[in-house]
């Protein structure tokens, strides 16, 4: 194992397709034209000396340690600036280059620190690298004199200086070190589009300053690690380098956040982990990274992780720890007692999104093999499951169409229903940097999200609907694109049923679907409707993204395909640059959906009642399967306070907390007779269970996580498993204590068991993915390379089908005693329930959930900012913290749900999805009011999670 | 809620969808919907409703569809001990 140096090119590739040829110190080169002379060169293996170039942004020419000579041209221009032409004879090397080279060099060098040594970036410095290249030996100037480096010169104070910034958690800025290359300023605008930083002054006085000269943590600084990655001295650091020195080697793997799943390099000392390191190579992330993947992972090593196996026999027992023998041995007797006392249908289980792909094929298949049933269900059904069913339906399989690199050849965009900038943030980098070269933005959100308007972003159009009315909105956008005649008749005679468009087409063209007929249920003028209608439509490659405000509504099915009738009727399928994309909450939904991890289909998205794929699995399995679907998550709470159902296995999931209306979630649990928690912490779920068996982080087990855009990414153990077993390892262990004859050795040999069963998957091995890199599924014999584009010759289903999707208001409405709509979402800092980033220094940003409610509706009740809240609905009641803003409309709050003393779920009701059961967190009829404090059930509720956290013979666990 | 009564609104919430499509695929939408995604003993609580309750509280979308709904086995909970 060694360090992975990525190669560092300078300036990024051409996409141009002509080819040029040039010679570059005697050796001939030939590149794609618009390629830098200093890219050529490092091609060609010649690395010209360079502080201000790198290839993840564009050339900026100002470091003026790369110029070269060329043949028949005057001076000695820059490398990084100079493209290539036709016939160029470059010198790279010659007696006047060396010594204006060593000149530049010797005054950057006389204005900085000569601490190497102990400086952090000893081993990791470009200008220390330079030094060396350039051959410098002396400093005539020396170091007297105005300076940045000391905080006194002779005993005065330097104005000059400036102490270190250390207000971020994870890194600091000591401008004592800077050479002003604006690396970390070009890096900040280009890869991540949040331009927090800037050159302040002028000349000697130059200098990177956060905002208006603040602090990082105080800036717009989203922290995203961009800068300290871009930054070639020591003066944006890791922390964590600082503390424990150069990691001498490092593995690739993939981040266990959101569903962009970019790849990172983990760079280690020993089982140590130095610092995680965006990959430039990831797929997803071209290099690129946000706060959480770059800089959170330090939940891994909390003192709050459990790490033994614990049992007790009532849940207002104190947990004893026991060995992993005995707790597998306890599972499988009570599992073996509840279905000999109560049925063979009384069990089941939950497959978790944060898990392998490996992991969850187990548990699904322990589930149907082991429990005998098919009650296995996973956290996809309260996000993504209506995505399954509406792209199922219309397109055929269940699935986002394109690969992210498409958002690179987009030309208009339409956000529906997710928040980019805070719940994928690497995608919303790429958008951004999109739509600063000239893409059109339309965002249809009850909220005004960061997109909206940002930094060198601005959407043409925001519809800010009332929420529950996506339906009518999107049926709106569609009625005006048929009325007009801008839907793409040739695309849909090909690829489409041209009776069922028919059809749809009258339908929709129905002056119910008006935009001036629905302007008064959506809250949305027609004008702006109609607008973003023609802009879709006719605005060159249009492209659709769209998250769980989507979802998780009562007809979030039916906005899935009102979304893929919209693609369809544009033609925007099928190409780059267009198609229909669910962003995906967690790092692995796809992958737990793939794996048939839901209650009614195999692996491969293969119906339980289509005989031949159960045979499959029969054969291979050497047991009889259920042709019946089984539970799914909210059905297995029912029937649990109904009495027919009384275990369950979860692994890696947070009901209590995640799911909506908490009072059934955890009526339905303590009806149970044993709850099992796989996990790393004792998460709120755990309060109800019997058993607790200690789970393994992303970082601690190899595997592969599948992430929105279908691709297939390995995860690499980089460290023991601190529980001492992988998750997988956990899962087999339980089967074997059941009676089942498995004996993988390793997460491999599952996904060959995967490939072999599973048609989409069938090419896919470890050793494949090692060839490839990665790869997106269906990756097959008749797609090798994996398929990175969806339906490019034509729909999986034959033809793209058309369906009518009627608006029906949700059951959920406003009325005196609930006057406003509660919707909930996400911020960028924190991760779901917040089990993981809330164990970070990631609480910086976001140490609560705050309820945003706009002026009017504040001044209404006498709320000021910051003050307590009760916040009550028909389900039940809690408190928080107000911040009064006008990015919501009035008559609707917002909160986020990662912290479990909100309880914002103890608000959300139990309505959900027509076709799925996905449930509408997205509108509750709520009521603010001013409040003292916590309310009686957020006191009981922390009373009783203290209680049930108790561990026999240890002091009390914090959380 | 009662059980029956979501179960009710679940099959009312399915049946309304399919009110929206051409009438032809009205019942044999909704019996097909509930075959791929009702495990058995919900929809033998369906069938509870329909057969003893006279469709109590039902969409006649619903009603229409029973027939082609797949009846369950009856309680195995006893029969089929594992």
């Amino acid at each position: 194992m060694s360090l992975i140096h990525e190669i560092d090119y300078g300036t990024p590739a051409s996409k141009s397709e002509k080819m040029v040829t040039l010679t570059i110190d005697g050796r001939e080169v030939t590149v794609t034209e618009g390629t830098s002379i200093m890219r050529a060169s490092m091609d060609a293996g010649i690395e010209i000396p360079k502080l201000c170039a790198t290839d993840m942004m564009d050339a900026f020419g100002s470091c003026r340690l790369c110029l070269v000579e060329i043949q028949g041209r005057a001076g000695m221009p820059a490398s990084c600036t100079t493209p290539v032409a036709p016939g160029l004879v470059v010198s790279t090397q010659t007696p006047r280059l060396k010594d204006v080279r060593r000149g530049v060099m010797e005054l950057y060098i006389s204005d900085h620190p000569l601490d190497c040594l102990t400086c952090a970036a000893n081993g990791d410095c470009e200008l220390q690298d330079m030094a060396g290249a350039v051959g410098l030996r002396d400093v005539r100037y020396g170091y007297e004199g105005e300076n940045h480096v000391r905080a006194r010169n002779d005993g005065a104070i330097n104005v000059k200086w400036q102490p270190k910034d250390e207000s971020n958690p994870y890194f600091t800025f000591d401008s004592s070190k800077c050479i002003v290359c604006s690396r970390c300023v070009r890096a900040c605008e280009e890869v991540q589009g949040t331009f927090a930083l800037t050159i302040e002054g002028r000349g000697f006085d130059s200098r990177v300053s956060a905002g208006m000269h603040e602090d990082f943590v105080s800036s717009e600084c989203v922290s995203c690690g961009a800068c300290v990655q871009a930054c070639p001295t020591a003066t944006l650091t890791e922390k964590s380098v600082i503390e424990i020195g150069q990691p001498e080697h490092s593995v690739v793997t993939t981040c266990a956040y959101c569903g962009v799943g970019c790849s990172f390099k983990a760079e280690m000392r020993g089982e140590e982990l130095v610092r995680m390191v965006p990959w430039k190579d990831g797929q997803a992330n071209r290099g690129h990274s946000c706060v959480k993947g770059r800089f959170a992972y330090g939940y891994s090593t909390h003192r709050d992780r459990i790490l033994n196996p614990m049992i007790r026999e009532k849940i207002t027992d104190p947990w004893r720890e026991v060995s992993w023998e005995e707790a597998f041995a306890h599972v499988a007797s009570e599992f073996r007692r509840i279905q000999y006392q109560y049925g063979r249908d009384s069990i089941g289980g939950i497959t978790s999104s944060r898990c392998t792909n490996e992991e969850t094929y187990l548990v699904q298949k322990i589930v149907r093999a082991g429990f005998g049933n098919n009650n296995v269900d996973t956290c996809a059904r309260v996000c993504h499951s209506p995505t399954g069913y509406g792209l199922g339906q219309t397109f055929g399989t269940s699935a986002g169409t394109q690969n992210f690199d498409s958002v690179e050849e987009t030309d208009v965009v339409i956000v529906i229903g997710a928040n980019p900038t805070d719940g994928h943030p690497v995608f919303a980098s790429r958008l951004k940097k999109r739509l600063r070269q000239g893409a059109k933005l339309i965002v249809i959100d009850p909220r005004r999200i960061d997109l909206v308007k940002g930094p060198h972003v601005e959407a043409s159009y925001h519809l800010p609907l009332r929420p529950g009315t996506n339906v009518a909105v999107v049926t709106a956008l569609a009625h005006v694109i048929v009325t007009e005649g801008l839907f793409d008749e040739k695309f849909i005679r090909e690829r489409c049923d041209w009776s069922e468009f028919e059809d749809w087409a009258a339908f929709v063209s129905e002056d119910r679907h008006s935009p001036e007929a629905v302007e008064g249920l959506t809250g949305v003028s027609a004008e702006l409707i109609r607008g973003a209608a023609r802009l879709f439509a006719t605005g060159g490659n249009g492209s659709i993204y769209y998250g769980l405000g989507v979802t998780e509504h009562s007809q979030g099915s039916t906005t899935v395909m009102a979304i893929a009738n919209l693609a369809m009727a544009t033609g925007n399928i099928g190409r780059p640059g267009v198609g229909v994309n669910p962003l995906r909450g967690q790092n692995n939904v796809q992958g737990s959906c793939d794996m048939g991890s839901f209650p009614h289909e195999l692996p491969g998205y293969r119906h339980i009642s289509d005989d031949a794929t159960r045979e499959t699995f029969e054969k291979l399995w050497g047991v009889s399967l259920s042709n019946e679907p089984g539970l799914r998550i909210p059905n297995m709470l029912d029937a649990a306070v109904e009495g027919s159902f009384k275990g369950i296995y979860i692994q890696g999931e947070d009901i209590l907390q995640s799911d909506p209306d908490t009072r059934h979630v955890s009526a339905g649990l303590a009806a149970m007779e044993c709850v099992v928690v796989q996990d790393l912490f004792l998460n709120e779920t755990a309060n109800y269970a019997h058993v607790f068996l200690p789970g393994s982080t992303f970082l601690e087990k190899d595997g592969t996580f599948t992430n929105a855009e279908r691709r297939i990414n390995r995860v690499r153990r980089v460290m023991t498993p601190r529980n001492g077993l992988a998750d997988w390892e956990v899962t087999q262990k339980l089967a074997q204590a059941m009676g089942l004859a498995w004996n993988y050795g390793h997460p491999s040999e599952i996904m060959d068991e995967i490939a072999a069963t599973t048609p989409s998957f069938a090419l896919v091995s470890y050793d494949y993915l090692e060839k490839m890199g990665s790869v997106q599924w269906p990756c097959n014999e008749k797609h090798p390379q994996g398929s990175p584009i969806m339906h490019v010759d034509g729909f999986v289903r034959g033809k793209g089908k058309f369906i009518r999707t009627e608006y029906v208001a949700t059951d959920e409405k406003t009325g005196p005693r609930f006057p406003l709509l509660l919707t909930t979402g996400r911020i960028l800092s924190q991760y779901n329930v917040g089990a993981q980033t809330r164990r970070t220094d990631n609480v910086v940003w976001h140490e609560e959930d705050r309820l945003e409610i706009h002026p009017h509706d504040a001044e209404n009740r006498g709320i000021r900012d910051g003050d307590w809240v009760r916040l009550a609905s028909r389900s039940g009641e809690t408190t928080l913290h107000a911040l009064i803003t006008d990015r919501v409309s009035p008559g609707v709050v917002y909160t986020t749900f990662h912290h479990p003393d909100t309880q914002a779920n103890v608000i959300t009701t139990d309505f959900s999805d027509w076709a799925t059961n996905c449930p509408e967190y997205k509108v509750t009829a709520v009521q603010v009011s001013p409040s003292n404090g916590p309310s009686d059930w957020q006191v009981e509720y922390d009373e009783q999670a203290r209680r049930s956290r108790r561990i026999a013979g240890k002091l009390e666990a914090a959380e | 809620m009662s059980n029956d009564a979501k179960l009710v609104r679940m099959a009312n919430q399915i049946a309304t969808f399919f009110h929206s499509q051409p009438a032809a695929e009205g019942p044999q939408g909704v019996a097909t919907h509930i075959n791929k995604f009702w495990e058995p003993r919900m929809r033998r609580q369906l069938f509870d409703i329909v057969d003893h309750r006279g469709g109590e509280g039902l969409d006649p979308l619903v009603l229409a569809a029973a027939p082609l709904i797949k009846r369950p086995a009856p309680d195995q909970s006893i029969s089929q001990r594992a």
